[in-house]
């Protein structure tokens, strides 16, 4: 249960003379979910990217079970078993929802691919009824739903997702965080990254709290939503 | 309706098939790296000679009859030319993928150069030929004359309409064709999903190189002559082809082929066919001002 699917150790990422992250520690157990929160440009996404080598660590290392990646390549990352739903979402523009669900099958190739489909058809109805339509058609919280499927495609060991609740509508956010729960019951391991505190932190058994591209808390995501610092920086009081 | 529009047509279809098969090559490269490959025009020149060099080959160990023969040259052909559209992108682009814009296409002309001396020199800088392989013609008529459509020029319009409905349907419907798309579509992304992006862009080059080499043999087999300045001019011929459909737009760069590929035939056959060049490389500056994404491209939307 509790040996560590992913680790980062004293990492640091530079852009230019400019330090994105500074000295990060972290871990990530199997089937824990664990969130980041932070404020806008503390680097949570430079972190989850950083898993990808795009940026790549200028220092310490990152071990996905048991090896280092650090300096692995992103196709190599992603076929051995971590998928994302990036910033953004990041759906292919002109695919249509199946072509986008079948680009997650890469890793593992097409052979459990229209039974994985409709797993997510069932995850994610709204899929279904667009099943035809291009991405770039579909609202952001369709291509938030179909940016997450395209992730669970791949069937990963580790899933991250970057920020799914940005610029939705709270039903649309209620409903994506029920669906992870969903998930986080199976089983999965998830690294979740949010600015919405209150979501994700009710979701996750454990907490990162970011500041300025540096660990600044953690503890579990009981405990982070009862700190008082944390209430009043990303809970807005409620 | 009059002889000569129709004669003229039938060129024009036959030059704009030609045109769409080169001009496939350019799109798909800008549309994957955003770069111009001026080194195409070439790679369909060195295409014209290795055509010459299989027909040569192939007659010698005594393969005459005309299917076995166009199609040993045919497989030759592309297979040699999509090697030289591998080990260019390979040698000239790889190395820069991560730098300006410019150094690339500063590469790429220079690549273009390298290759023409390359084969002047192991060539040869006269005129080479190759023999009339298809005999025959069709004549139809038409009030008082008739109009003509040779064999070669029917077996190049299907022929090239086969090789681009292939390829439609490859990258329509095939994990290979996907795995293009989605390069194109957001380079890091596919590569966040497991795709070794800079394998899927010497694909790229390959295919195009594979479509130029189509067009080398074809229209080898239509004028029978070529020399190491062939790629030249049809290259940018290809080029402006390509910009009318809109520049990475697949579906854009065949029709575009075929569009200036008549309008060329029917201004030489109407007009003047001294100022041919000069009216094609006209539409192509009146496109880039009044139309630059072209007919079916997309307007260039800038990311914020």
């Amino acid at each position: 249960m509790s040996k560590p699917i992913l680790e980062f150790k004293d990492v640091d990422v530079f852009y230019g003379p400019i330090q994105a992250l500074k000295k990060v520690n972290l871990h990530i157990n199997e089937g824990e979910t664990v969130s980041l929160i932070g404020a806008n440009g503390a680097g949570k996404s430079t972190l989850l990217m950083s898993i990808f080598g795009q940026p790549r660590a200028g220092g310490g290392s990152i071990v996905y079970n048991g090896i280092d990646i650090t300096q692995k390549s992103s196709h190599f990352v992603a076929s051995n078993g971590i998928a994302q739903s990036p910033e953004g979402r990041r759906v292919f523009p002109d695919m249509s929802v199946e072509e986008n669900l079948l680009m997650g099958t890469i890793p593992i190739g097409a052979k459990h691919a229209d039974e994985d489909m409709q797993r997510m058809f069932e995850l994610f109805p709204r899929l279904l009824e667009r099943r035809n339509q291009r991405a770039m058609t579909m609202s952001g919280g369709e291509q938030q739903m179909l940016a997450i499927a395209r992730a669970l495609m791949s069937r990963p060991k580790l899933l991250l997702l970057d920020e799914p609740s940005l610029g939705l509508a709270p039903i649309v956010v209620k409903h994506i965080f029920a669906t992870l729960k969903e998930l986080a019951k199976t089983g999965m391991t998830i690294f979740l990254v949010e600015q919405n505190a209150n979501h994700a932190l009710r979701l996750s058994d454990r907490g990162y709290v970011m500041v300025n591209g540096e660990i600044r808390m953690t503890g579990t995501g009981q405990e982070l939503l009862g700190n008082e610092e944390v209430r009043n920086a990303y809970l807005g009081g409620h | 309706m009059d002889g000569i529009f129709l004669q003229q047509l039938i060129n024009g279809l036959t030059l704009g098939s030609v045109y769409g098969l080169i001009a496939i090559g350019y799109t798909m490269v800008y549309g994957i790296i955003g770069m111009i490959n001026f080194a195409h025009g070439d790679v369909y020149m060195v295409s014209a000679y290795l055509t010459a060099i299989g027909l040569a080959v192939l007659t010698f160990f005594g393969l005459e009859s005309f299917p076995f023969l166009i199609l040993g040259t045919l497989i030759f052909t592309i297979v040699v030319t999509g090697v030289y559209g591998w080990t260019i992108e390979r040698i000239a682009y790889k190395p820069l993928r991560n730098s300006t814009r410019l150094a690339p296409l500063i590469s790429a002309i220079g690549m273009s150069l390298i290759l023409q001396n390359y084969v002047q020199v192991s060539q040869g800088a006269r005129q080479q030929g190759v023999p009339t392989l298809l005999e025959g013609v069709i004549k139809f008529h038409v009030g008082t004359g008739y109009v003509q459509l040779t064999y070669t020029k029917l077996f190049i319009i299907i022929v090239s309409l086969v090789g681009m409905g292939v390829l439609t349907y490859i990258i329509q419907n095939t994990k290979l064709g996907r795995m293009c798309r989605a390069t194109q579509q957001d380079r890091k992304m596919a590569s966040i999903l497991g795709i070794n992006t800079d394998r899927v862009i010497s694909y790229v080059f390959v295919i195009g190189a594979c479509m130029a080499a189509l067009a080398g043999m074809l229209i080898t087999m239509n004028y029978g002559t070529f020399d190491f300045y062939a790629g030249f001019i049809i290259g940018i011929k290809a080029f402006t082809a390509a910009v009318l459909g809109g520049i990475g737009s697949l579906p854009g760069a065949m029709l575009g082929g075929l569009i200036l590929g008549v309008a060329e035939a029917q201004f030489a056959g109407l007009v003047n066919s001294d100022f041919k060049d000069v009216f094609s490389f006209s539409l192509l500056v009146l496109i880039l001002i009044f139309r630059p994404q072209g007919l079916m491209g997309k307007p260039h939307v800038a990311k914020v």
